[in-house]
């Protein structure tokens, strides 16, 4: 059955595109065709996955071609679970993107590209999931890549096409260098099937072993976003409309982990870059979630969180150890809910709020308890507030690296603890601002305006005591002038502009109701991360076979070649 | 057999200049670069496939004489998704072009703003700890006595000074 079954998450999406294109004329066809679509690979990925914990790693030649020389995909515990969280995010990003672009029309989001590119999206994303080979996982990646150009440029305007240009130029950076890594494995090892070259690797000089797995993970880690290489995504990331920044969010980034994943401990099991990876997770944890604190803009915010989080899934690959590895495929899972359902709320708050500046938004909670609920759940959620599962990845990469006991391991395990403290303190700045902030507390107007009227006022030599404010803690009788100065501007601005308004403006933008279906989709992707706390015993069992599988290798090697003994 | 020396230089120099394009912020140039760099890895996978050897098609040669024929099958995807690619990001910089007259890389304005932040804004004070005169228009406690000054130039909705 699991032959006929594993191609499916691949091919289903692809022939949907191509059924959504014939349609495109037929908004409410096409709607009913890509959703239909993305329920069967849930479907399917939900009887993969209970197959392979029954039965362990199988695996499927695609045209029946003899093995080494074929396709080859591998459905083991690892990326069946990430397919069935995959599809089940992707499916919520939907049903939220239909309910936007019923809100809207069809200026936001130009429904008849949308849905096949974004069908294609999720074959990309299942390709790299199932890929048992590293040059249908550079396919893989290329086809998300595609599709993911066009939806991050949707529309194209020009702030869509300068993050969108940041983000192509990058992306062609990793997959060229992915490309010639790829070149020299098959140059080194003459193959470039993933079980064949777990053996065949090993055996290799260690300073060419050395070499491929510096140049895979490079070109992983920038689609992962680890610290170094992180830059571009939060530049990037934010332009996008909200259903394509949430399923992006969610799954891009985390396909790139999966692929380190794999390289860790299927290709290179000897973990001699795993001290660097520690200090990259390190690096990747702190830097982002500093980042995050000092946001003021809702999407960017979240977006440091997601470089930040990266950094535990890293340090539990690092470790390389069952808990560690157990931890990250969790943490995994967890963080695909989570960051896109936030993700999607941004896009509520956008709808509800009329902008994601924290600054001009206020009283939120007011004027939505429901949305306060959807934001207030995932974001503790996300900082790792008991019993959430966030609390419970977080505590088990925590646990593996207070059991691996070297010094490294407990300075990331300090370094964990105080990015959720961060992370608790940039979510519930966001909360006290936009949510319980009274809406007249506010300075009403663009805050940009009164940002660079500040900034122009810094730069003349003789602006009055703004100069001497830097940071506020100085002088007390200058820093208040300062502070005094600083709020007449932006009242200055924000009267300034107030008489253009219709007088009830600000009402009628308060009472613009949320669509229902985008608000439904939310809340079930908020009741599937509250689920996973419920659902955290099973999971973290399955994750913990997987790894387990993982540290192993020969179950995949086994499934691949059907004996121990690899050819 | 004698290794050959033209192609690892040729694919150096190739990635040399590619990179040189790249680092430039006029877009022309990074699709250029791209161009270069696609061709450099591309002739990379190739010269993975070890010596030159014959057309690898059954009875045309012995098969010992064959060139390996997977690079190739790997180079001809590689060459369609880079050309793929290519011609997105040329209707991107056609785009950027029409819309900002301008083809080089943007600077993130947001991030300008956050990064040049030094003196404390308004977002960050309590308005309670400012002198009356000094609180923003529409804060409760000014309203009692500042209505009428104010309604002079701000337009509030109705209600909005009752907490």
């Amino acid at each position: 059955m699991i032959e006929v079954l594993a191609p499916l998450p691949v091919l289903l999406p692809l022939l949907g595109a191509a059924g959504a294109l014939l349609v495109s004329g037929h908004p409410s066809f096409q709607r009913a065709l890509s959703t239909t679509v993305l329920t069967a690979v849930l479907a399917i990925s939900v009887v993969l996955m209970f197959v392979a914990d029954a039965e362990g790693a199988t695996s499927v030649s695609v045209g029946g071609w003899p093995v080494p020389l074929g396709i080859v995909l591998v459905v083991d515990r690892l990326s069946a679970l990430m397919l069935v969280v995959a599809s089940t995010v992707a499916l919520g990003v939907l049903v939220f993107a239909v309910g936007q672009g019923a809100a809207d029309g069809s200026e936001e989001t130009p429904l008849s590209i949308f849905h096949p590119t974004f069908l294609v999206l999720v074959a990309g994303v299942s390709n790299a999931f199932l890929a048992g080979d590293l040059f249908n996982l550079y396919v893989g990646f290329e086809i998300l890549l595609m599709a993911s150009y066009v939806l991050l440029t949707l529309g194209g305007t020009a702030a869509r096409i300068r993050g969108g240009i940041t983000y192509i130029v990058v992306s062609l950076t990793s997959s060229l260098l992915f490309l010639a890594a790829i070149g020299l494995v098959y140059a080194a090892t003459g193959t470039v099937n993933m079980a064949q070259l777990a053996v065949r690797l090993g055996e290799l000089p260690e300073g060419t072993q050395v070499l491929l797995q510096s140049m895979l993970l490079i070109a992983f880690g920038i689609k992962a976003a680890v610290f170094p290489l992180s830059a571009w995504l939060p530049d990037s990331y934010p332009t996008a409309p909200a259903p394509v920044t949430a399923v992006f969010a969610g799954l891009l980034t985390k396909v790139g982990v999966y692929a380190i994943i794999r390289t860790q401990t299927l290709l290179f099991p000897g973990g001699a870059l795993d001290d660097l990876l520690m200090w990259a997770a390190l690096a990747t944890m702190l830097v982002g979630i500093l980042g995050a604190v000092a946001q003021r803009d809702l999407r960017r915010m979240l977006s440091f969180t997601l470089v930040s989080h990266i950094g535990y899934m890293v340090f539990g690959i690092a470790l390389g150890t069952a808990a560690g590895l157990a931890g990250a495929v969790f943490y995994v899972a967890h963080h695909i809910a989570i960051q896109t359902t936030l993700f999607l709320v941004a896009g509520l708050v956008e709808r509800q709020g009329g902008t994601t500046a924290v600054d001009r938004l206020g009283g939120l909670a007011r004027r939505s308890p429901l949305l306060g609920v959807l934001f207030f759940v995932p974001a503790m959620n996300l900082a790792g507030i008991p019993p959430l599962s966030g609390f419970i990845g977080k505590l088990g990469l925590l646990q593996a690296g207070v059991a691996e006991g070297s010094a490294v391991a407990f300075t990331l395990v300090a370094g964990g603890v105080v990015t959720s403290l961060l992370t608790l303190l940039a979510v519930a700045r966001i909360w006290t601002r936009a949510f319980w902030r009274s809406p007249n507390q506010s300075p009403v107007e663009d805050t940009a305006a009164a940002a660079a009227a500040d900034a122009t006022l810094r730069r003349r030599p003789e602006g009055n005591g703004a100069a001497s404010g830097d940071g506020g803690g100085t002088a007390d009788g200058g820093s208040r002038t300062a502070l005094q100065d600083a709020w007449r501007r932006h009242t200055a601005v924000a009267t300034a502009a107030e008489p253009d308004l219709p007088p009830a403006a600000g009402a009628v933008r308060a009472l613009r109701p949320l669509p229902r279906t985008m608000v439904g989709a939310t809340t079930a992707l908020v009741a599937l991360t509250v689920a996973l706390t419920g659902l955290a015993g099973p999971l973290y069992g399955l994750a913990d076979r997987a790894a387990t599988d993982l540290i192993d290798r020969t179950p995949y090697t086994t499934s691949v070649f059907g004996t121990e003994e690899v050819p | 057999m004698t290794p050959t020396i033209v192609l690892p230089l040729m694919i150096g120099g190739i990635y040399a200049a590619g990179v040189y394009l790249l680092l430039d912020r006029s877009l022309t140039r990074v699709l250029l670069g791209f161009l270069l760099l696609g061709n450099a890895t591309n002739l990379l996978v190739l010269s993975a496939g070890g010596p030159a050897g014959l057309a690898p098609i059954l009875g045309y040669a012995d098969p010992e004489q064959f060139n390996d024929p997977l690079p190739h099958a790997l180079v001809l995807t590689a060459i369609v998704i880079t050309f793929g690619v290519a011609a997105f990001l040329l209707a991107i910089i056609h785009r950027s072009w029409r819309l900002a007259r301008n083809e080089a890389v943007g600077t993130d304005e947001e991030d300008r703003r956050v990064a040049a932040r030094k003196a404390p804004d308004a977002d960050e004070l309590d308005p309670d700890e400012l002198a009356p005169e000094d609180r923003i228009a529409g804060h409760a406690d000014s309203l009692a006595g500042d209505l009428e000054e104010l309604a002079d130039d701000v337009d509030l909705p109705a209600g909005s000074g009752t907490r």
